[in-house]
């Protein structure tokens, strides 16, 4: 049971590594990132705010869910907050098995829960202006299909 | 605003992002009103403490509830000294 939530950035290699274990063939990593400037929204940097307590216990929900569904050795969800540029790491999903599959899965299916789930709020700086990202409805439906 | 020794009686109040900057309050501590049992009971309370709290809390649709930091909704029962949290959809990933 790895969750953490803090303003640090973190070493995808060192928790690749962490996760490694002699029953484990197959580890899965997400990295989500800050878009940059040059992509679609012009978003220069943004500010991660978040529920303390909640924000873990819910993680810690989402990866309890997912050890149930997937023969997983380990799992590793790591979630900054704070103020964060474009090209920062936000977010790590690490999901060891001895295969592929299980690792695959479990990490989509942690990744689309935290979505939903997990109380995050994201406020976008674009030049001066300050914005609170609205909830997308694709992230709704990402999440369903692991309960129909 | 928060008290330092709240009465039996009360509650806390948590708001977070967009509806914090409209209360302008992240928490407060409020006196549990009579006949208050749900947390739909105690949203008119809250609106009418300030014209930010009305509007933060004036679409109760797009409005997500926690109650003691556990998912719930306008039918979540509340009680003194529980810790009842509003906050958008959340954006987190």
């Amino acid at each position: 049971m790895a969750v953490r939530v803090q303003t640090e950035d973190f070493d995808v290699g060192a928790e690749s590594r962490s996760l490694q274990a002699d029953a484990v063939g197959a580890i899965a990593l997400f990295v989500g990132t800050v878009r940059g400037l040059s992509s679609d929204n012009g978003v220069t940097a943004m500010t991660l705010e978040h529920y303390p307590g909640m924000t873990e216990s819910e993680l810690e929900r989402i990866e309890t869910e997912a050890r149930e569904r997937w023969p997983l050795e380990d799992v590793t969800i790591i979630h900054r907050v704070g103020r964060l540029e474009a090209g920062d790491q936000i977010v790590l999903v690490g999901a060891a098995s001895a295969h592929r599959q299980a690792a695959f899965d479990a990490a989509q299916f942690i990744m689309d829960f935290l979505k939903t789930d997990a109380p995050f709020w994201k406020a976008e700086e674009r030049g001066d202006e300050t914005s609170w990202v609205d909830a997308r409805e694709s992230d709704d439906v990402a999440r369903k299909r692991w309960t129909s | 605003m928060t008290s330092t020794t709240p009465a039996t009686s009360s509650l806390s109040v948590r708001y977070f992002a967009w509806m914090r900057e409209h209360t302008g309050t992240a928490m407060e501590t409020v006196t549990l009103p009579e006949n208050v049992t749900c947390v739909g009971d105690l949203v008119p309370h809250l609106t009418a403490i300030s014209q930010g709290h009305a509007l933060a809390l004036k679409n109760m649709q797009a409005v997500r509830v926690a109650v003691n930091r556990s998912y719930g909704d306008l039918d979540t029962p509340v009680a003194a000294g529980d810790e009842v949290a509003f906050f958008p959809p959340v954006t987190g990933g």
